[in-house]
C-alpha cells in the first residue's frame, strides 16, 4: 500500500504465529495408519501491511486478542516476526542483531498498559529515569543527567523533589506519567503506546492523554497508539487502523472513519460505542462468535459474522484497496459496491 | 413498598493502623423493576456497597451501621443461613469476572440445573429443558452443546451470558451487576447490556448496575448515584445528573470524557487523585481537587441538599456557581 507523506515505520506482509502449548500427547494424531505429530499454532497477525507517517497519531483498534499487541511487539523488536519485514526510516530492522538494533532502541520507545508492571519496584524514580538516559548517552555528566531528569519529571507533572521515592508510593496515573517520562527522557521520535490509559480512571485518563498530546506537539512525536476505547481514538488519533482476527479491515483518517465507516466490521464496532445519549443506539448485532485464531476461517476472516458475506467471501481473502482519499478497505462487498452507505 | 432501601449504611475495615471506613452514610432506594446505576472511580466504594447488600463483607470488614431493607426485611439482621436463601434466589449477582459465579469443574448444565433443584421440587427432565430454554433466551448458539461444556470452553461474553441465564432461573426480583461488561469488548458489551435491560423489563426485575462508565449507565438505568471516597455525593434521575450535574466532582467526571471536547483539543481533567481510605481529607473529601472549594469545605462535611429531583452533598449546592458548565447540548444530535 502506498501513501503520500513521510513514512517513519513500515511493516510489510507481517506474519506472526505462536505455537500452541498443548500437551505432547495431544500433538499426536493417528492418520492413515500412522502416528503423525501435528503442531497447532495461533495466527496472531496474518500478513499485514501498514505504514506510520511522521508526526501522525495512528490508532490501532480491535477487539481483545485480534493481534494489536503483537503488532506493537514485533515493531519494537520484542518478538521476531515469523515472516515479513519491519522498516524504520527505510531501513529494515526486524532482522538486526541486538547490537545493531541499539541506535533504533533510543528512537523508538514503548509504553505499556500496566503502570504497575512496567516500573521496577525496587528502583527509585530518579534511578528509573536515569538508567535509559545513561544507557543511551554514555558520556553524559551526572549534573547534566540530573537536569534532564528534573526537566522530564516536571514536563509530566510529577514533582522533581520526589525523585527518591519508589513506584509503590505513587498512584496508577502518576506511575503511568512516570513511564511516559521515562520514554520521553531519551528524546525518541516514535512511541508505541499499548493501552496506556486502559487501567486508569476517567479523570486520570484525561490527565495522561493531555500529556501525550502535549508531548506530540512539543516534540514532533509520532505515535502508534493501541486501544480498544473508540472514544479515545476519536479524540486522539489522526488516523485509525481497524483490526479483526489478525488482519486489517480498514485504515482511514479518523474523521472519515467515524463519519463514514466502510467495512462491515468497522460499522458494527462503531455502532456499539456507548455514548451519553438519551436514545439507545441501534447497534449492529453480529451473528456467531469470534472464531479462534488457531483455525482461521477461509477467505475473509469476518465472513462467519458478516451479513453481507457471499460465496466469494468464503473463498477469497479480500485485500486492502484504496477507495479514495487515503481510505483503505479490505472487503469484497465494498469493492463490488454492494454496501449501502 | 420499595424493593430495596439502604439507609445510612456504614462499612468499616478494621486494620492495624486504625479503622478504615469504606462506606459512610450511604442511602439510596429502588422501586420494584427500577434500574439504578452506581458510578465512581476505582476505590470509591461501589463494590463494597454491592457486597454489603448481599451480606458478603467478610472480616476484617463489617457493616458498622445502617439498615438494608429488602422487600421490607432488614438483611443486616438475618442469620447466615437465612441470607443464603436470599442470595442467588431472591437477589442475583453478576460480577466482572464470570468465574466468580461459575464453578470451573462443573458443566454449564449441571450448574444451571443445580440452581433449579436447590430452591424447588423439579424433575431432572424439566430442569434440563428449562435450562436449555433460558440459554436460548440469552442468545447462546447451540444450547445443547453448551449445556455439556465447561466454563473454560466458552468465551468471556458467553460465560457472562450463562451467568445471566442462571440468574433468570431463580425468582430474583433484584440483580446486582458489578462491572459486568468491563472485561468485554464493545460489541459484546452492547449485547449483554441489551440483554440485561430486556430481561429486567420483561420480568419486572430491579437492577443495580455498577460501573465506572457513565455512558453505559446512561443507556440502561433510570436513576444514578455518584460515589466519591465512600460517600454518595450526588443522586438523582440519570438525565438530571448527565445534563445538569450539581456536584463539582460529577461535573468533572462528565467533563473529562473525550466526547465532551473537540477532537485533538486538551481534555478537561480533574486535578489530583482520589484519596485512599486512610487519608481522607477533613470536611468535604473532594476539597483538595475542587475548583469551588471554600473555607467551610475544609472543616465541615457537607450535608445533603435537594435541588429539583437531585440530592447533592456540597456546600456550594444551589449557589449560582454550580449547574453544569459543560452542558451536553452540543452532543445531543
Ligand atoms: N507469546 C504468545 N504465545 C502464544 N500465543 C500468543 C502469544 N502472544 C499473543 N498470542 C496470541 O496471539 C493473538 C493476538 O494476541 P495479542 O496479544 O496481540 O492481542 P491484542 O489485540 O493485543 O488483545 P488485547 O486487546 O486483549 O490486548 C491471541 O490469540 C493471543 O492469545
Ligand atoms: N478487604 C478489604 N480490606 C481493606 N480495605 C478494603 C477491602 N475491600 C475493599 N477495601 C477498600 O474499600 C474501598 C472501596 O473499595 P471498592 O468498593 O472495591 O471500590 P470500587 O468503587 O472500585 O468498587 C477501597 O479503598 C478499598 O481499598
Ligand atoms: S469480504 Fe465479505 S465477509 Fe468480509 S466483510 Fe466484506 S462482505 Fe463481509
Ligand atoms: S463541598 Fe466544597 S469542596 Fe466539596 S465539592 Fe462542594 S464546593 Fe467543592
Ligand atoms: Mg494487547
Ligand atoms: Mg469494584
Amino acid at each position: 500500500m502506498s501513501m503520500v507523506g513521510n513514512k517513519l515505520v513500515r511493516v510489510e506482509k507481517l506474519y506472526k504465529e505462536f505455537p500452541v502449548n498443548s500437551g505432547l500427547l495431544e500433538q499426536f494424531t493417528f492418520e492413515g495408519g500412522r502416528m503423525v505429530r501435528r503442531r497447532e499454532s495461533v495466527k496472531a497477525i496474518n500478513e499485514i501491511d501498514l505504514e506510520v507517517e511522521k508526526g501522525e497519531a495512528l490508532c490501532l483498534v480491535g477487539e481483545s486478542g485480534c493481534g494489536k499487541s503483537t503488532v506493537a511487539r514485533v515493531i519494537m523488536g520484542l518478538n521476531k516476526p515469523s515472516s515479513g519485514a519491519v522498516y524504520y526510516n527505510g531501513q529494515r530492522i526486524d532482522n538486526l542483531s541486538p547490537k545493531s538494533l541499539l541506535p533504533f532502541r533510543k528512537r523508538m520507545q514503548m509504553i505499556f498498559q500496566n503502570p504497575y508492571a512496567s516500573l521496577n519496584p525496587r528502583m527509585s524514580i530518579r534511578k528509573t529515569l536515569e538508567e535509559p538516559i545513561r544507557f543511551h548517552n554514555p558520556t553524559i555528566t551526572k549534573a547534566e543527567a540530573a537536569e534532564l531528569i528534573a526537566d522530564v519529571m516536571e514536563s509530566v507533572g510529577v514533582d522533581p523533589g520526589w525523585g527518591e521515592r519508589f513506584p509503590h508510593e505513587f498512584s496508577g496515573g502518576q506511575r503511568q506519567r512516570i513511564s511516559i517520562a521515562r520514554a520521553l527522557s531519551v528524546d525518541p521520535e516514535f512511541i508505541v503506546a499499548d493501552e496506556p490509559i486502559s487501567a486508569l480512571d476517567v479523570s486520570i485518563q484525561a490527565q495522561v492523554l493531555n500529556l501525550m498530546m502535549e508531548a506530540r506537539e512539543q516534540r514532533a512525536l509520532t505515535y502508534l497508539f493501541i486501544t480498544h476505547d473508540l472514544s479515545v481514538v476519536e479524540h486522539f488519533g489522526t488516523r485509525v487502523a481497524v483490526m479483526y482476527l489478525g488482519t486489517l479491515c480498514e485504515v482511514s483518517p479518523t474523521r472519515t472513519l467515524f463519519s463514514y465507516p466502510r467495512h462491515p466490521y468497522t460499522q458494527a464496532l462503531l455502532s456499539a460505542i456507548p455514548r451519553l445519549n438519551e436514545e439507545r443506539p441501534n447497534y449492529i448485532k453480529l451473528k456467531g462468535e469470534v472464531p479462534t485464531p488457531i483455525n482461521l476461517p477461509s477467505g475473509c476472516v469476518f465472513h462467519g459474522r458478516c451479513s453481507y458475506a457471499t460465496a466469494r467471501c468464503i473463498q477469497e481473502i479480500p485485500k486492502l484497496r484504496n477507495v479514495g482519499e487515503e481510505i483503505w478497505v479490505a472487503c469484497h462487498a465494498v469493492e463490488e459496491e454492494r454496501l449501502d452507505a | 413498598m420499595a424493593l430495596l432501601e439502604v439507609r445510612n449504611l456504614d462499612v468499616t475495615f478494621a486494620s492495624w493502623g486504625g479503622n478504615l471506613v469504606a462506606l459512610r452514610d450511604v442511602s439510596f432506594s429502588l422501586e420494584p423493576g427500577e434500574r439504578l446505576g452506581i458510578v465512581g472511580e476505582s476505590g470509591a466504594g461501589k463494590s463494597v456497597a454491592a457486597f454489603a447488600i448481599l451480606n458478603l463483607i467478610s472480616r476484617p470488614g463489617y457493616i458498622s451501621g445502617g439498615e438494608i431493607l429488602f422487600e421490607g426485611q432488614d438483611l443486616t439482621q438475618l442469620s447466615p443461613q437465612e441470607m443464603r436463601s436470599i442470595r442467588g434466589n431472591r437477589i442475583s449477582m453478576i460480577f466482572q469476572d464470570p468465574m466468580m459465579t461459575l464453578n470451573p469443574v462443573l458443566t454449564v448444565g449441571v450448574q444451571m440445573t443445580e440452581v433449579l433443584h436447590a430452591h424447588r421440587e423439579i424433575s431432572a427432565e424439566e430442569a434440563r429443558s428449562r435450562a436449555l430454554q433460558t440459554l436460548t433466551r440469552v442468545h447462546i448458539s447451540s444450547p445443547e452443546k453448551r449445556f455439556d461444556q465447561y466454563p473454560h470452553e466458552l468465551s468471556g461474553g458467553m460465560r457472562q451470558r450463562v451467568v445471566i441465564a442462571t440468574a433468570l432461573l431463580t425468582e430474583s426480583s433484584l440483580i446486582i451487576a458489578d462491572e459486568p461488561t468491563t472485561a468485554l469488548d464493545v460489541t459484546i458489551q452492547a449485547e449483554i447490556m441489551d440483554l440485561l435491560l430486556e430481561l429486567c423489563e420483561l420480568n419486572n426485575v430491579g437492577l443495580i448496575l455498577i460501573t465506572h462508565d457513565l455512558s453505559v449507565i446512561s443507556q440502561v438505568s433510570q436513576h444514578a448515584i455518584v460515589m466519591y471516597a465512600g460517600r454518595v455525593v450526588e443522586a438523582g434521575p440519570i438525565w438530571e445528573i448527565v445534563n445538569n450535574a450539581q456536584h463539582p466532582y460529577t461535573q468533572g467526571l462528565i467533563g473529562a470524557l473525550p466526547q465532551q471536547t473537540t477532537p485533538g483539543k486538551r481534555l478537561n481533567q480533574i486535578r489530583g487523585v482520589m484519596p485512599s481510605l486512610s487519608n481522607i481529607p477533613e470536611g468535604c473529601a473532594f476539597n483538595p481537587r475542587c475548583q469551588l472549594v471554600m473555607e467551610v469545605c475544609r472543616t465541615s462535611v457537607p450535608t445533603y441538599t435537594n435541588i429539583g429531583s437531585t440530592r447533592v452533598a456540597c456546600h456550594a449546592a444551589g449557589s449560582a456557581q454550580t449547574g453544569n458548565p459543560l452542558s451536553l447540548e452540543h452532543n445531543k444530535t
